[in-house]
C-alpha cells in the first residue's frame, strides 16, 4: 500500500465496521423476527391517525437561492485551503492573487446583500 | 497492492451501479441519494489515485452542497416523475444506440493506445512525495495558473448575479431591521399616557 | 522559446479593464436600484468601445502572458474589436425593449459585458484550460440572459434548453480535452502543436478521439448541424435583444476558438479534421437553407439563416489554408453586421406597444416606412449574397478558398444552398415592397435601433469600397495562427 494511503486505513476500517454492523442489524432482524407485513403496517406512521397528505411538500424557490449562494461561497472556501497551506512558498504574488479573487467575490457578496437575497422575511 | 486493487474494483463497481440507479430508480429522492453514494465512491477512487484534495472537495462540495441543492430542486419541482418517464420509453433505442457508439469509440481508443511522440518532453510536473497533495496544488494554482484561478472567480461572480437575477423576487412585505431607528425610539414617541375618568371609558 | 511572463497585464489590458468596469458597474447598479439600466447600459457599451479602441491602438505583435495561457496577437485583436463593438451595439438596441417589456434590470447589460469578457478571453485562449474557463464564463452569462424574461414560459424554456444542452456540450468538450491531455501530456496549444508537427510522431488515436469531442463541443456553441437543435428555440424564446446578442458576437468568439484550435495545435492533422468540418458545413448549409423556407417567425428564420451562414463560413475553414481562414474572418465580420442589423429591424416591428415577430407583419412596409423598408431590403440582399452588398464578398472569399484547395464540389453545394436560401430572403423583400399594406408599426423609430439598423445597412453597401483593406487586415490576423 502506498505510503499515504496507510493513513486512510482507520477510515477504511471505520467504514467496514459501519457497513458490517448495519448489515448485521438488518439481516439479524430479518432472520429472527416474524415478518407478517400488511398495508396498515407498511403505511407511514403519523401520530396514530391516517396520513392525510403526501410527505413530499413543495419547497419555496427561496431555498434554492440560499443553496446556490452557499455552493458559490463553499467553492470560494475550497480555494482557500491549498492557499493557506502553501502561503509560505508562493510568497507575495500568491497572497495578492488570492486577495484579488476574494475582492471579486466580495463585490458579489455586496451585490447579494444590497439586493436583499440574504433576507428571508 | 492487492488491497488497493480490490478497493479499486469495489469502489468503481459501486460507482457504476449507483450511476445506473440514479437514472433507473422510480423515486427522484432515491436518485439523489444514489448520486451521493456515487460521489462518495468517486472520492474513494480519487484517493486511490493520490488526488487527496480533489477527493475531499468532492465530499465537501458535491455531497455537502450540490447534492443538497439537487434535493431542494427535486422537492421544489413537484413533477410527476412517472408521467415524465412514460415518453422515455420511446427514446431508449436511440439512447442505447448512442451509448453503443460511444462504447465502440472507447474500445477503439484503448485498442490504439499510443502516446504522441515526444510525450516525455511535455510530461506534466511529477508529483513530489515530500509534500502533500494539497500543498502541491497550492504551489501552482495561485501563481502558475493565476489566470485560470481569477477566471474561476469571475465565473462564480456571474453565477451569483445569474442566480439572483433569475430567482429573487422582491417581497413588498419585507420588514427589515433598522437598528439605528430601533435604538432611537423613545418612550414619549410611542407611548401616550392619558388620564381616564373613572367609569367613563377611553 | 522564452517562457511567458506570469503577470504582464499589457496584453490583457482591455480584458482587465472590462473586468474592473464590470465590478464597478455591479456596485453602481445595486446602489442605484431604480434607474440602474439607464445608466449601466450606455456605460457598459462605452467601456466595450473603449476596450476595442485600446486594441486598435495597441501593438499587434503576438504576446503571451499569464504563463502562456493568454495570447494577444493580430488574430485575437481582429476578432476582439468586432466582438466588443458587436456587443456594444446589442446592448444599445436592448435598452428600449427591456423598458417596454418591464424587465429593465441592470443585470442585463452587465451580464452582456461579462459575456463579452468571456468572448475576448475565448479568442485569446492559448491552452485548453483557458479555452474551457473562458467558454464557461461566456456560456453562463448567455444562459442567464436567455432566461432573462423569467415570467414568460418561452424565455425560461429557452434558457433551460440552452443550459442543459450547453452543459452536455461542455461535458463533451471536457472529455475531449482530458483525452488530449492524457495522450500528449500537456494542455498548452504551442506544445501540442510542436508535438504533433514532429515528423516522428505517430498518430495517437486517443488524441484523435479527443479532437473529435473538442470539435463537437465547439460546434455546439456555434450552433451547426448536428448540434443545432437549440438554436431556433433559443432565438425565438429569448428576449429579442438577447437573440441579437446570441446570434452575433458569441458566434464570432466560438469561430475564433475553432479556428485557433484546429489551425494551431491540430494544424498538422488537417487531413483528420477536414472531414468533420466538411460534413458539418454541408449539413448546416443544406438544413439552414431548406428548414428556413417553412418559417413564419422572423427570429426562427434568422436562427436557420444563422445555421446556414456558419455552414458557409466553415467551407472556408474546410479548405485549411491561410486564404480560407482569411475568408472565414471576413465572412464572420460581415455576418455579424448583417445579424445585428436584421435583429434591430425585428426590434422595430412594434405595433401598438407590443412587439410582433411574424414576417407577414412586414407586408407593405415600404408604403409607411420607406427608409426602414430600404434598410431591411439591403440586409436581406446581403444575407442572400447578392452583389454589390457585402454578403456577396463574404461568400465569394470562402468559396474561392475552397475551390483553390480542390474542394470545388463543396463550393458548388454551398452555391446551390445559397440559391435556395435566396428564396426566403427575397420573399421578405417581396412582402415589404409588393404586398398589401398591413397596419403601420409604431413611430417614431427608436434612435438606438434606427442607428444600428441604418449603420449596418450603410456598412454593407460601402463594404464594396473597403473590402480590400478588410481582407488585408483579416489576412494579417489569419497569418498569426499559422506556424
Amino acid at each position: 500500500m502506498q505510503g499515504y494511503l496507510a493513513e486512510y486505513l482507520p477510515i477504511l476500517i471505520f467504514i467496514a465496521i459501519a457497513a458490517g454492523l448495519s448489515l448485521v442489524m438488518i439481516v439479524a432482524s430479518m432472520l429472527t423476527a416474524r415478518q407478517r407485513p400488511d398495508s396498515e403496517k407498511l403505511s407511514p406512521y403519523e401520530c396514530g391517525f391516517e396520513p392525510f397528505e403526501d410527505a413530499r411538500g413543495r419547497f419555496d424557490v427561496r431555498y434554492y437561492l440560499v443553496a446556490i449562494l452557499f455552493i458559490i461561497f463553499d467553492l470560494e472556501v475550497a480555494f482557500l485551503f491549498p492557499w493557506a497551506i502553501s502561503l509560505g512558498t508562493i510568497g507575495v504574488f500568491g497572497f495578492w492573487s488570492m486577495m484579488f479573487f476574494l475582492f471579486v467575490l466580495t463585490i458579489g457578496f455586496l451585490y447579494e446583500w444590497k439586493k436583499g437575497a440574504l433576507e428571508w422575511d | 497492492m492487492t488491497i488497493e486493487l480490490a478497493l479499486f474494483y469495489l469502489l468503481s463497481a459501486v460507482t457504476v451501479g449507483c450511476a445506473v440507479m440514479v437514472i433507473a430508480s422510480r423515486n427522484p429522492v432515491h436518485s439523489v441519494l444514489f448520486l451521493i453514494l456515487a460521489f462518495f465512491n468517486s472520492a474513494g477512487l480519487f484517493l486511490l489515485l493520490g488526488a487527496e484534495f480533489l477527493a475531499m472537495i468532492l465530499v465537501v462540495v458535491y455531497v455537502g452542497a450540490v447534492a443538497v441543492l439537487f434535493l431542494f430542486v427535486v422537492m421544489m419541482l413537484d413533477v410527476n416523475f412517472r408521467r415524465l418517464r412514460e415518453g422515455a420509453r420511446l427514446y431508449w433505442p436511440i439512447g442505447a444506440l448512442v451509448g453503443v457508439i460511444l462504447l465502440a469509440e472507447l474500445i477503439l481508443v484503448t485498442g490504439g493506445w499510443a502516446f504522441a511522440g515526444g510525450f516525455e518532453t511535455a510530461a506534466p510536473i511529477p508529483s513530489d512525495p515530500s509534500i502533500t497533495n494539497t500543498e502541491a496544488l497550492g504551489r501552482v494554482i495561485y501563481t502558475d495558473y493565476v489566470y485560470l484561478f481569477q477566471t474561476a472567480g469571475v465565473i462564480l461572480l456571474v453565477a451569483i448575479i445569474g442566480a439572483i437575477m433569475l430567482t429573487l423576487r422582491p417581497r413588498g412585505t419585507l420588514r427589515r431591521q433598522d437598528i439605528a431607528e430601533q435604538v432611537h425610539r423613545r418612550p414619549q414617541d410611542t407611548v401616550e399616557l392619558r388620564k381616564v375618568d373613572t367609569g367613563a371609558g377611553v | 522559446m522564452t517562457p511567458a511572463p506570469l503577470l504582464d497585464l499589457m496584453p490583457a489590458l482591455p480584458e482587465f479593464l472590462l473586468l474592473l468596469a464590470g465590478l464597478l458597474f455591479l456596485v453602481i447598479g445595486v446602489l442605484r436600484e431604480g434607474d440602474g439600466v439607464r445608466l449601466i447600459g450606455p456605460l457598459s457599451a462605452l467601456s466595450l468601445v473603449i476596450a476595442a479602441a485600446i486594441i486598435l491602438a495597441s501593438d499587434k505583435t503576438a504576446a503571451d502572458t499569464f504563463g502562456g495561457h493568454f495570447r494577444m496577437d493580430a488574430f485575437a485583436a481582429f476578432l476582439k474589436v468586432l466582438i466588443y463593438v458587436g456587443v456594444a451595439a446589442a446592448i444599445l438596441v436592448s435598452q428600449n425593449f427591456l423598458e417596454d417589456e418591464r424587465i429593465a434590470r441592470f443585470e442585463f447589460p452587465l451580464l452582456a459585458l461579462f459575456g463579452a469578457l468571456g468572448m475576448g478571453m475565448m479568442v485569446s485562449a492559448n491552452s485548453f484550460l483557458a479555452l474551457y474557463m473562458s467558454l464557461e464564463l461566456q456560456s453562463l452569462s448567455v444562459y442567464v440572459l436567455a432566461a432573462g424574461h423569467r415570467d414568460t414560459l418561452r424565455s425560461t424554456e429557452a434558457g433551460l434548453k440552452y443550459f442543459i444542452l450547453g452543459s452536455l456540450a461542455s461535458g463533451l468538450l471536457l472529455y475531449g480535452i482530458s483525452l488530449v491531455y492524457g495522450f500528449t501530456g500537456t494542455v498548452m496549444f504551442d506544445q501540442i502543436g510542436s508535438l504533433l508537427r514532429d515528423e516522428n510522431a505517430s498518430l495517437s488515436s486517443g488524441a484523435l478521439v479527443g479532437l473529435v469531442f473538442i470539435a463537437a463541443g465547439i460546434c455546439f456553441k456555434l450552433g451547426v448541424v448536428p448540434f443545432h437543435m437549440w438554436t431556433p428555440d433559443v432565438y425565438e424564446g429569448a428576449p429579442t435583444p438577447v437573440g441579437a446578442y446570441i446570434a452575433s458576437a458569441p458566434k464570432l468568439a466560438a469561430m475564433g476558438l475553432l479556428l485557433r484550435v484546429l489551425i494551431d495545435p491540430f494544424g498538422a492533422w488537417v487531413g483528420q479534421w477536414q472531414q468533420i468540418i466538411v460534413f458539418v458545413a454541408i449539413a448546416s448549409m443544406l438544413l439552414g437553407a431548406f428548414a428556413a423556407i417553412m418559417q413564419t417567425n422572423f427570429k426562427r428564420l434568422m436562427a436557420y439563416s444563422g445555421i446556414a451562414n456558419i455552414g458557409y463560413a466553415l467551407v472556408g475553414l474546410a479548405a485549411g489554408t491561410r486564404d480560407g481562414v482569411d475568408g472565414v474572418l471576413v465572412f464572420m465580420a460581415i455576418y455579424m453586421v448583417m445579424t445585428l442589423g436584421t435583429f434591430a429591424c425585428i426590434l422595430a416591428m412594434r405595433r401598438q406597444g407590443s412587439y410582433v415577430e411574424d414576417i407577414n407583419e412586414l407586408a407593405g412596409l415600404s408604403r409607411r416606412q420607406p427608409i426602414l423598408a430600404l434598410i431591411l431590403t439591403i440586409l436581406m440582399f446581403s444575407l442572400a449574397g447578392i452583389p454589390p452588398t457585402a454578403g456577396f464578398f463574404g461568400k465569394f472569399y470562402v468559396f474561392k478558398a475552397a475551390i483553390d484547395a480542390n474542394l470545388t464540389w463543396l463550393a458548388v453545394i454551398g452555391l446551390l444552398s445559397s440559391v435556395v436560401a435566396c428564396y426566403y430572403y427575397l420573399r421578405i423583400v417581396k412582402l415589404v415592397w409588393f404586398d398589401q399594406a398591413a397596419e403601420p408599426f409604431d413611430l417614431p423609430l427608436r434612435p438606438a435601433i434606427g442607428a444600428v439598423a441604418g449603420i449596418s445597412a450603410i456598412l454593407l453597401i460601402v463594404a464594396v469600397l473597403a473590402i480590400n483593406p478588410l481582407f488585408a487586415s483579416a489576412g494579417i490576423a489569419a497569418s498569426a495562427i499559422f506556424h
